[in-house]
C-alpha cells in the first residue's frame, strides 16, 4: 500500500501534446477513478504510472519514492488490461503464477498464493483451463487474479469492464469494490463510464483534453460541478445548460420565462444556467412547460419539455399523466440550480 | 370467378425438367465442382507420381520400353556407395542448412520487428536473395567461390593475412559441402525471416507489456512468451523448409552439378543425373522414389506439430 503522487506531469508523442500538466494526490488504499472522454488522455496516464510510457515532464512517485525512471518491474504495480493480455498459451494457473515463476518462487509458495487469490475470485474451479476456455467475465477475474498475487502497493486498471454486457458489468464493479475494501490497496481505474466512476470512487479525476477539469469525491461532484464540462459529464440523464443572462432577480432562458435563481446569485450577467432533470418538480406555480415525449421508465418518468424555446429534460419521482402537447408547469429546486459564467464556464 | 377461387389460389409450382433436378441432386453438383480440381491433380500430380513409381521397378533406359525387374533397381542401389553417399549428404545439407536458416532468420526477423528507421527497406532487402532467379544466384556464387577471383580468399588472404594461398572453394569435398550449404542458407534465410515476422506480428503488444510488469527479462519475455506464441507458426515454415531444401534441385545442379567427384550429390541431383544425361531412367526414378520416405516423414512431423496445440482451441470446456 502506498501514496502515489502526480505532479505537474505532461506527455508528448514527437510533437502532439498529450497530457499538459496533470496534478493528483492520492492517499493510500484511496479508490481514485479516472473518468473522461475518449481520447482524453486516461489511459496514457495510467501508462506512465505503470512505466509502460515514459514521462515528458513533471515527476510521478510511488509511496514517496519518485519513480520517473524506475523500470516497471520495481514499481510494485499490477495492472489490469482492457483486453485482459491473458498469456494464451497458459493456464489460468500459470498465467496467475507467472509473475511468481519469474521471480524464482518455490512451487508450494506459488499453489499457495495462487489458491488463495483463486478463493477470492471464484477461479478455484478452472485453474487448469486456458484463457481461450473462459467465459468474459472470467477472463476478467484471472486478470484480477494475476494482479492480486503480485500483492503489489496500486493496482492499476484500464477499463477493466468494457468487454463486458450490462449486467457482468454491475456485477464485477461491486466484486471490485469488494475486493478493494478487502484488500486495501491503492487502486487506479480508468473508465470513460461516469456511472462506474460514480458508483466506485473515493475520488473522481475527471479529464478532459489532456488536462483535468475537477477532482473530487462522487458527490461533491455532482453537488457542485466546477465548470460546464464536469456539470455537463456527471449524472445521468445530464443536466440541462440554458445560455441567458440575468436580470430583475431571475434568469431569462431562450424564448422567455423566468426561471429562479439559486440564493447567492449575482445581480446580472451572461451566464449558462444547470438545473438537473430530477431537480424539476411538479408545481401548479411554475413554468408552464409544453409536453414533448414522456417516457416512463417505472420508478421514474422522464419527460422531454419545451420551455420557452429551451428543450429541456425532467425526471419525476411521480407518475406524469400529460401527454405531448399538454402544459405542465413545471419549476426548478432554486437550492440545486447550478449557475456559469457563461465565457469561461467556470462554476459562480 | 367465384371468391373460393381466389382464396384458394396458390403458386403454381415450377415444373422442373430432368436436367434442372440433376443439377439440384447434391451429390452430382459435388461430383461436377470437384471434376475440374480432380482432373488437374491427376493429370498433373498423381499421374507424374505414378509413373515415377512405375519407372523405379523396371529397367527402363531413353529409348527403350523397359521389363518389370520388382525390387532390382532398389537392391542395386542399396549396395552402390555413391547413391549412401547422397542420401548422407541430403540429409547433412537439409539439416544444417535448415538450423542456419531458422537461426538467422529468426534472429533476423526479430530485429526487424522492433522499431528501426527506415524498417521497409530494411526488409525489402531481405527479400533480395529470395527474389534473385536461383540459377542467377549460382553464377554469383560461382565469383564468391572462384578457385582464382574468390572475394572472400581475397579479404583473406590480402586485406587480413590470414591466410597464405587461395581457398579451393568447390574443388575438395568438404569445401564444396559447406559451400553449398552456405549458398542454400543465403537463399533461405528471407522466407523464414519474413513469414516468421508475419507470426512475430500477430503477437500483441499488451502481452509483453503484462510480461514486463510481471518482471519478466527481455531473454525470458523472449522464452516464455515470443517462442511458445511463434510455435505453430514455426512448425509450418520449418516442415516447409525442410521439404524445400531436401529436394532442392537448381541450387545444388548450378553450383557443382554434385561434384567434386559426386560428394555434393544429393538425391535430386544424383537421380537426375542417373535418368537423363546417364540414361537409366528406372534407376533414377528408384534414387527419386526413395526421397518420398524422407518427405513422408517430414510430412508426419509437420502433421503432428502442427497438430492444434490444446491453448489454442476454441470454448470447449475441459
Ligand atoms: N503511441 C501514441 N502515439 C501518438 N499518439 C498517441 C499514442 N497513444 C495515444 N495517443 C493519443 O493520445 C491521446 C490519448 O490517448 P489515450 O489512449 O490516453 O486516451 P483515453 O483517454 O484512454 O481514451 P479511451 O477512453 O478511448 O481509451 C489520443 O488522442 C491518442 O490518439
Ligand atoms: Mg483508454
Amino acid at each position: 500500500m502506498a501514496t502515489v503522487d502526480i505532479r505537474d506531469v505532461r506527455k508528448a508523442f514527437g510533437s502532439t501534446k498529450i497530457l499538459h500538466g496533470v496534478s493528483v494526490g492520492i492517499e493510500d488504499g484511496q479508490f481514485v477513478v479516472l473518468v473522461g472522454p475518449s481520447g482524453c488522455g486516461k489511459s496514457t496516464l495510467l501508462r506512465m504510472l505503470a512505466g509502460l510510457e515514459n514521462i515528458t515532464g513533471g515527476e510521478i512517485s510511488i509511496g514517496g519514492r519518485v519513480v520517473n525512471n524506475v523500470a516497471p518491474k520495481d514499481r510494485d504495480i499490477a495492472m489490469v488490461f482492457q483486453n485482459y493480455a491473458l498469456y494464451p498459451h497458459m493456464t489460468v494457473f500459470q498465467n496467475m503464477a507467472f509473475s511468481m515463476k519469474l521471480a524464482g518462487a518455490p512451487k508450494e509458495v506459488m499453489e499457495r498464493e495462487v489458491q488463495k487469490a483463486a478463493k477470492i475470485l471464484g477461479l478455484e474451479q478452472l485453474l487448469l483451463r486456458f484463457p481461450r476456455q473462459l467465459s468474459g467475465g472470467q477472463r476478467q477475474r484471472v486478470a484480477m487474479g494475476r494482479a492480486i498475487v503480485r500483492n503489489p502497493q496500486v493496482f492499476l486498471f484500464d477499463e477493466p469492464l468494457s468487454n463486458l454486457d450490462a449486467k457482468l458489468r454491475v456485477q464485477m464493479r461491486s466484486e471490485i469494490r469488494e475486493l478493494h475494501q478487502r484488500l486495501k490497496v491503492t487502486t487506479v481505474y480508468v473508465t470513460h463510464d461516469q456511472i462506474e466512476a460514480m458508483t466506485m470512487a473515493d475520488l473522481i479525476v475527471v479529464m478532459n483534453h489532456g488536462r483535468i477539469e475537477q477532482a473530487g469525491a462522487p458527490l461533491e461532484l455532482y453537488d457542485r460541478p466546477a465548470n460546464v464540462f464536469v456539470a455537463g459529464f456527471i449524472g445521468s440523464p445530464a443536466m440541462n445548460m440554458l445560455e441567458g443572462r440575468i436580470e430583475g432577480g431571475a434568469f431569462h432562458g431562450p424564448g422567455g420565462g423566468a426561471w429562479p435563481l439559486p440564493p447567492g446569485a449575482p445581480a446580472s450577467g451572461e451566464v449558462i444556467y444547470g438545473i438537473r432533470p430530477e431537480h424539476f418538480r411538479l408545481d401548479p406555480d411554475g413554468l408552464k412547460a409544453t409536453v414533448h415525449v414522456v417516457e416512463p421508465t417505472g420508478s421514474e418518468t422522464q419527460v422531454v419539455m419545451h420551455i420557452g424555446e429551451a428543450h429541456v429534460l425532467g425526471a419525476f419521482r411521480e407518475r406524469v399523466s400529460a401527454r405531448a402537447g399538454d402544459i405542465l408547469p413545471v419549476s426548478p429546486d432554486p437550492a440545486l440550480v447550478h449557475l456559469f459564467d457563461r465565457q469561461s464556464g467556470q462554476r459562480i | 370467378m367465384s371468391v373460393t377461387a381466389i382464396d384458394t389460389w396458390a403458386r403454381p409450382r415450377q415444373r422442373q425438367g430432368a436436367l434442372a433436378r440433376l443439377f439440384d441432386w447434391k451429390p452430382f453438383l459435388v461430383f461436377i465442382c470437384l471434376l475440374p480440381a480432380v482432373g488437374l491433380l491427376l493429370v498433373f500430380l498423381t499421374y507424374p507420381l505414378g509413373l515415377g513409381i512405375w519407372l523405379s521397378f523396371t529397367d527402363t533406359t531413353i529409348g527403350r520400353a523397359g521389363q518389370w525387374v520388382g525390387l532390382e533397381n532398389f537392391q542395386y542401389l542399396f549396395e552402390e556407395p555413391i547413391f549412401w553417399n547422397a542420401v548422407f549428404y541430403s540429409v547433412f545439407y537439409t539439416a544444417v542448412a535448415t538450423v542456419g536458416k531458422f537461426g538467422l532468420g529468426l534472429w533476423l526477423a526479430l530485429l526487424l520487428n522492433n522499431h528501426l528507421p527506415f524498417k521497409s527497406i530494411l526488409r525489402a532487402i531481405v527479400l533480395l536473395p529470395w527474389i534473385v532467379p536461383t540459377v542467377l544466384s549460382a553464377i554469383a556464387f560461382w565469383f564468391i567461390y572462384d578457385t582464382q577471383f574468390s572475394i572472400i580468399s581475397y579479404l583473406l588472404v590480402e586485406v587480413l593475412h590470414v591466410r597464405e594461398t587461395n581457398i579451393n572453394f568447390l574443388g575438395e569435398p568438404w569445401n564444396a559441402r559447406w559451400s553449398l550449404i552456405a549458398a542454400n542458407i543465403w537463399r533461405g534465410i528471407p522466407f523464414v525471416a519474413i513469414s516468421l515476422l508475419a507470426g512475430l506480428q500477430t503477437i500483441s503488444p499488451s502481452l509483453y507489456e503484462a510480461a514486463l510488469l510481471d518482471g519478466a527479462s527481455p531473454g525470458q519475455r523472449f522464452r516464455y512468451i515470443t517462442f511458445p506464441m511463434l510455435l505453430p507458426i514455426l512448425a509450418i515454415v520449418m516442415t516447409f523448409s525442410i521439404i524445400f531444401t531436401f529436394t532442392d534441385f537448381q541450387l545444388v545442379y548450378a553450383i557443382t552439378r554434385g561434384g567434386p567427384v559426386n560428394s555434393t550429390q544429393i538425391m535430386a541431383t544424383l537421380a537426375f543425373q542417373r535418368g537423363i544425361p546417364g540414361g537409366q531412367l528406372g534407376e533414377g526414378a528408384a534414387i527419386a522414389v526413395s526421397m518420398i520416405p524422407f518427405l513422408v516423414f517430414a510430412t508426419l512431423f509437420s502433421y503432428f506439430a502442427l497438430a492444434r496445440r490444446k491453448w489454442q482451441q476454441g470454448e470447449s470446456n475441459d
